[in-house]
């Protein structure tokens, strides 16, 4: 498999699985409005998915396009950071999870509006405008809750510890990576390690929360290596077009 | 003085002025209102739930974003239908305390399950369809703030109606077991769906005074009769059979006639006995109660931070 395309599937796996844990969240958030706000970011995820995978499709060069490569790769071809598949839990799991990747995913956009590829430039100035909304919001409730009550504190401070050791995949770097910034098409995600930590380091200092004791990072994502959740969460998106191949829909 | 103010109030009504929550108003009036509005809210919210269950297993990206993006807008509607509300003297929270508890209906479409694809095509042709018919006549209603919500929610309706009827034409034009699952669905969505309209209009006893304070412009058997000389052709359109033995097209009249509605089916579902009922309680329930950490964090924090400004502000003073 060619390098943009095996790029373009990391960037488009993390968005889809993302979004369909965020679509999980529909009818059952913790205030209606952010039940729309956790709703609103699953979209903007499911779109830049769409627009990802879409482009590795093509430069795949076998004719498949965003669907087929949603529905009909199995959980070994997905290349997602094992970070995205980590399970919902409550509130303040899904938005530990999502902070962390936001802080990513502002400095991935804004680095790849650069590209010299303009498709996936125009991916990304359209992301960037997204993940910047999503950097505040989940921003915003991490001090929220780091700032709140007792409870909130708490229970935002263990989900921070949980979650943080999975972020290791978003920055895995690899000849894939390194093509990308040779060939000047796209970023190598290690070199955004520092700028994110900064932003790590800022949410905690506004929050009171603090950095967990460094425990080993898990990876693998990128090479396909997943926890279980991975497949049950496929198992439950792809169960229509498996189920009816022969349909359209 | 009573008097008076009566009488502007029903010279309002009468010249068709709109009604502002700063207006003098009879409290049955005030009443009535609540007790729609916030019924109306709470069946956005409540809608949500059908739908958002197939979310997670929509068979194509864009069809996940469509509903995403559908389901979303309902959420929304419960947002400027609680502040309507809110307009009225009551609390967000407590009209949702009524929900949880029991005290509050909503629509009872939405104790009906949904358990195919096809089933999120026919909620959104016939289920938002009719949620069309009854939600027109009150963007002229004449309380401001719940016309003016309802001028919002019909835009985005439209678009739901469009998008289900989207989804039943390819499953009604797909495989046979597509055709299947679109024929099954509307078997279960048709006779709820006429239900949405309300008891007959010899069974409607708040009809008559809601028609007389501008709230209803239509009665529920006309907008019933609206919706089914609107649907039948369309189901016809998509080669499916409405479950109805009797219906007929009555050349004379120019409209449909349609058979017998089990209403006792109607009164047990709305009196808590459909078959989701309890499930779409504590599903709310269970969010809301799961939620009420992060609520009291939001609270907390901007308490602290208003706090710790006025101290800056002593301070620098
Ligand atoms: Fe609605
Ligand atoms: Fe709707």
């Amino acid at each position: 498999m060619n390098a943009r395309c095996e790029y373009l599937l990391r960037l488009g796996d993390d968005a889809l699985i993302l979004g369909q844990q965020l679509g999980l969240w529909t009818g059952h958030g913790p205030v209606l409005e952010e039940d729309i706000a956790l709703t609103n970011i699953g979209l903007d995820q499911i779109g830049q998915a769409r627009a990802w995978l879409t482009l590795a499709g093509r430069f795949e060069g076998k004719g498949r396009d965003e669907d087929q490569l949603a529905y009909f790769r199995s959980p070994a071809e997905f290349r997602n950071a094992q970070l995205c598949e980590r399970p919902n839990g409550h509130f303040g799991d899904t938005i530990a999870r999502q902070f962390l990747f936001d802080a990513y995913a502002t400095e991935l956009h804004a680095g790849l509006c650069q590209s010299e590829d303009s498709d996936i430039a125009a991916i990304a100035r359209k992301s960037a405008k997204e993940s910047a909304y999503h950097f505040r919001h989940s921003r915003a409730w991490m001090i929220r809750l780091g700032d709140g009550t007792e409870e909130s504190h708490h229970r935002i401070q263990q989900s921070l510890n949980e979650i943080l050791p999975y972020a290791g995949d978003l920055f895995h770097t690899d000849a894939v990576a390194a093509s990308a910034a040779s060939e000047g098409w796209g970023i190598d995600p290690s070199s955004l390690r520092d700028p994110w930590n900064s932003h790590v380091e800022e949410m905690l200092k506004e929050s009171g929360l603090m950095r967990p004791e460094s425990t080993s990072e898990r990876t693998g994502g990128r090479i396909g290596q997943h926890g279980e959740q991975l497949s049950q969460l496929l198992e439950e998106m792809q169960v229509l077009p498996r189920t009816y191949p022969k349909a359209e829909w | 003085m009573e008097m008076d103010l009566l009488h502007r109030f029903e010279a309002y009504i009468a010249s068709d002025k709109k009604i502002e929550p700063k207006d003098w108003m009879p409290d049955a009036y005030r009443k009535t209102l609540i007790r729609q509005i916030s019924q109306h809210a709470h069946s956005e919210i409540v809608g949500m739930l059908p739908e958002g269950s197939w979310i997670s297993r929509a068979p194509s990206l864009k069809r996940k974003a469509i509903l995403m993006a559908k389901v979303q807008d309902e959420a929304g509607h419960g947002l400027y239908l609680y502040s309507a509300c809110e307009t009225l003297g009551v609390q967000r929270d407590d009209t949702i305390e009524d929900l949880h508890s029991g005290k509050a209906k909503y629509s009872s479409i939405f104790n009906y399950p949904t358990l195919n694809w096809a089933d999120i095509g026919a909620i959104g042709w016939l289920v938002d369809g009719a949620a069309i018919m009854n939600q027109v006549p009150l963007c002229k209603c004449s309380y401001g703030p719940y016309a003016r919500a309802m001028v919002r929610v019909c835009k985005e309706e439209s678009f739901h109606q469009r998008q289900g009827f989207q989804i039943m034409m390819t499953m009604a034009g797909g495989t046979e077991e597509q055709k299947e699952m679109a024929q099954d669905a509307l078997n279960r969505w048709w006779w709820p769906s006429l239900m949405m309209f309300g008891p007959p209009d010899d069974d409607s006893p708040n009809s008559a005074q809601s028609m007389a304070w501008n709230i209803k412009r239509f009665t529920n058997d006309e907008l019933r009769q609206k919706f089914v000389d609107l649907t039948v052709p369309q189901a016809e359109l998509l080669g499916l059979t409405v479950p109805d033995p009797n219906l007929r097209w009555n050349e004379e009249t120019g409209h449909y006639e349609i058979g017998e509605i089990d209403w006792s089916e109607f009164k047990r579902v709305i009196s808590g006995d459909g078959p989701c009922n309890k499930e779409r309680i504590e599903t709310r329930r269970k969010a809301w109660d799961d939620g009420a950490w992060v609520r009291e964090a939001a609270v907390a924090h901007s308490q602290k931070r208003a706090d710790r400004r006025a101290s800056t502000d002593t301070a620098a003073a």
